[in-house]
């Protein structure tokens, strides 16, 4: 027997005394949790996530779009960013006004050259304002999952208010299972050492993130 | 300090032992008050908190109700995107299914993530009996193996350790596993933290095989989730060319709209936080992003047998989050090692003795490491009766009884050194059957109350060791009751 029949066997004869006729998925769960916390106006939402992805020690900024390539090029120039990773489909104009030097993210480039790149810039699928997360879901603007990893400075844009949800719950509706996610919360981040919070240990140590819009 | 569980001494002894070391004691209070505070605070900011829970615990308990249909529905998911499910009866196998998948790839190393069923396993150590080595990348669980220490909390496992003992084992360790540690290195978090991700890094852009645990994984879409927070799990998923996954069956949920529930009671009940820094998903494969090759492996290992116990199967609705660690007044003076097993604090002394069975002399103390204050049911995000199955396996170890090991139903015997205990129970019921006996027997007690001794001799030595002996009032109860009639008509003291 296989440890696959094995198991299975095992499971349905410690299950004998569930009803065969059990309430099904459907109504076995009552949802009767909240879709968000408190009603807020669209400006409120945005302000919101401003503020927990700042409480969690991201560098938040605004902006309109016009005024999207100068403040990219502003923080690549504060950050003295010799280079700057972007992803495939990332708007070129985004850049325009950049002095560094773009990478682009090539199948066959290894995990040592990404992390010999200065910076990245990325944009995001999703905002959470409730708890101050970005989801990335490896869109043509935001690339392949290493290359917001491996760098030490991501800086991340987010168009308000159409790609700002409230909640988890909400963010959960618009994302695709089947690609892969990353959802970020505030820069990499522990507090194994007598629970002190300390930013950056194996993710970026900065992560900046632009409200555009 | 040896690196396994086995062997270990019951945990009153253990206990005992722990909670005379000042500096673990005085690491433990500070750590658990700290994130006791926190956690509070970041439940109470969601109102809808009672409801969350509620959800969580009837997600999970549907899930295991229906577990063979959902394992089968995630192994067709997993398969359709890409991955490979391996299934494991026990230990031995999981590990040796490990093990033959890395020497497959031809590698002699592997990263790994924090991973609790890998530590449950004893994975490291079978992959090094196989002349293969895991690197743990968890800044914690690194302390714990360089330290040659075993984790002591479910999350923060160095919680036992402070930042000079810290300081003190990366100077002396790291150079044996890689990159040694910087020059003149301070015992600031900051510093430590730093000197972790130098000495990791190569680790990780050189990796090719990954191993990882999951905190759930969705049997509609087959996708599997990992919550952390330093990066080195992404690193772990992302950068290697295998990732190998060893999860137990208990962690599935039905759906991914189910993720909504857990990813909001979980960090907040775990790390106080409203959501932990980094979540990655990953459904199969995903051409040119992440591991090509994608191997999961479904641990059983003591799981189906606590499914088979109607009253201690919710133990495994647990989503490893370790409030209830936090709250407990008996962790947080034993600290996790006296528990004797990956598990520690109130989850620990449920889930271990069910995973395991009651045979050896520390699986059965476990469910006498608690006072049943209840603190650990009332944060634990998906509601398990902690106290209620601590009872019931109290019970069991006493009075012996049916129970399924290894799949078989058998005859429990009771366990040995609780004689007294039954007896007492024997004659308790003897006499509160008899009131005659009873009103006799305590009026003698209360007659003799000047000669009692201050310990109890004998078996009960133990008991009252630690404890005071209960005074003998000067008149029971019922003759107090029958004198003042309720106390209506005397106030009037003993006579």
């Amino acid at each position: 027997m296989s440890s696959r029949e094995r198991i299975l066997g095992r499971v349905r004869r410690a299950l004998a005394d569930v009803p065969q006729d059990d309430t099904p998925y459907g109504e076995a769960v009552a949802r009767d949790y909240l879709r968000e916390h408190g009603a807020r106006s669209t400006e409120e939402t945005v302000e919101l996530l401003a503020e927990n992805l700042a409480d969690y020690r991201a560098v938040v900024h605004r902006c309109g779009a016009d005024e999207l390539p100068s403040v990219l090029a502003r923080l690549l120039t504060e950050r003295k960013a010799a280079t700057v990773l972007v992803p495939p489909g990332l708007d070129e104009a985004w850049l325009a006004e950049a002095d560094a030097a773009r990478v682009a993210d090539r199948m066959e480039s290894g995990a040592h050259e990404l992390d010999r790149v200065d910076s990245v810039v990325t944009a995001c699928a999703v905002a959470v304002a409730e708890t101050g997360t970005i989801v990335l879901d490896g869109g043509p603007d935001q690339g392949r999952r290493r290359i917001t990893l491996v760098p030490d400075h991501h800086i991340c844009v987010v168009r308000v208010p159409e790609q700002v949800v409230s909640s988890v719950p909400q963010a959960l509706e618009r994302l695709d299972p089947a690609r892969p996610l990353t959802w970020i919360s505030g820069p990499s981040a522990t507090s194994d050492i007598e629970l002190d919070r300390v930013e950056g240990v194996h993710g970026p140590r900065t992560l900046e993130v632009i409200l555009v819009g | 300090m040896s690196g396994t569980f086995v062997g270990m001494p019951a945990f009153p002894k253990a206990a005992h032992e722990a909670v005379g070391n000042q500096t673990l004691r005085a690491n433990l209070r500070h750590a658990t008050h700290t994130i006791r505070a926190k956690r509070a605070n970041a439940v109470a900011e969601v109102s809808d908190w009672a409801e969350l829970r509620e959800a969580g615990k009837r997600i999970k308990d549907h899930t295991l109700r229906h577990l063979d249909r959902y394992l089968v529905q995630l192994e067709e998911s997993v398969t359709a995107a890409g991955g490979i499910v391996h299934w494991a009866a026990d230990a031995d196998e999981a590990n040796r299914i490990v093990a033959d998948l890395v020497k497959e790839t031809g590698e002699s190393e592997v990263v790994k993530v924090k991973s609790m069923a890998t530590q449950e396993i004893g994975l490291n150590e079978a992959l090094e009996a196989e002349g293969i080595r895991a690197y743990e990348t968890d800044l914690a669980e690194l302390i714990v193996q360089l330290g040659k220490d075993r984790p002591s909390h479910i999350l923060v496992p160095a919680i036992h350790r402070n930042r000079g003992e810290i300081r003190d084992i990366f100077t002396r360790e790291m150079s044996e596993w890689g990159r040694p540690a910087p020059e003149g290195l301070t015992d600031t978090p900051a510093e430590l933290a730093d000197a972790a991700r130098l000495h990791l890094r190569e680790k990780f852009l050189r990796a090719k095989v990954g191993v990882s645990g999951a905190n759930f994984m969705v049997a509609e879409t087959g996708t599997l989730v990992v919550v952390e927070s330093e990066g080195n799990g992404r690193m772990c998923l992302t950068l290697p060319e295998t990732l190998i996954s060893v999860v137990g069956i208990e962690k599935i949920v039905p759906t991914w709209r189910d993720l909504e529930v857990f990813l909001q009671t979980l960090p907040r009940s775990s790390t106080a936080e409203r959501m932990n820094p980094y979540t990655s998903t990953w459904t199969g494969t995903t051409d040119g992003d992440g591991p090509g090759t994608f191997h999961l492996v479904l641990l059983d290992n003591g799981r189906t047998d606590t499914l088979a116990d109607e009253v201690g199967r919710q133990a495994l609705r647990c989503i490893r989050c370790s409030a209830c660690l936090n709250v407990c007044p008996v962790y947080e003076r034993a600290g996790g090692h006296a528990y004797g097993s990956v598990y520690p604090g109130p989850i620990g002394a449920i889930l271990s003795p069910q995973l395991r069975g009651t045979a050896s002399e520390i699986d059965a103390s476990l469910p006498y490491a608690s006072s049943l204050c209840g603190a650990c049911y009332e944060v634990c995000p998906v509601a398990i009766d902690i106290p209620e199955v601590l009872v019931h396996l109290r019970e069991r170890v006493v009075q012996g009884g049916p129970v399924t090991r290894e799949g078989n139903k058998v005859v429990l015997k009771p366990a040995k050194g609780h004689g007294a205990e039954r007896a007492a129970m024997r004659a308790a019921r003897w006499a509160f059957d008899r009131p005659g006996a009873l009103r006799a027997g305590q009026r003698l007690a209360s007659r003799t109350r000047r000669l009692h001794p201050r310990t109890l001799p004998g078996p009960g030595k133990a008991w009252s060791a630690t404890r005071d002996l209960p005074a003998v009032p000067a008149e029971p109860f019922r003759d107090w009751w029958q004198r003042t009639n309720g106390g209506t008509t005397d106030e009037g003291t003993a006579k």
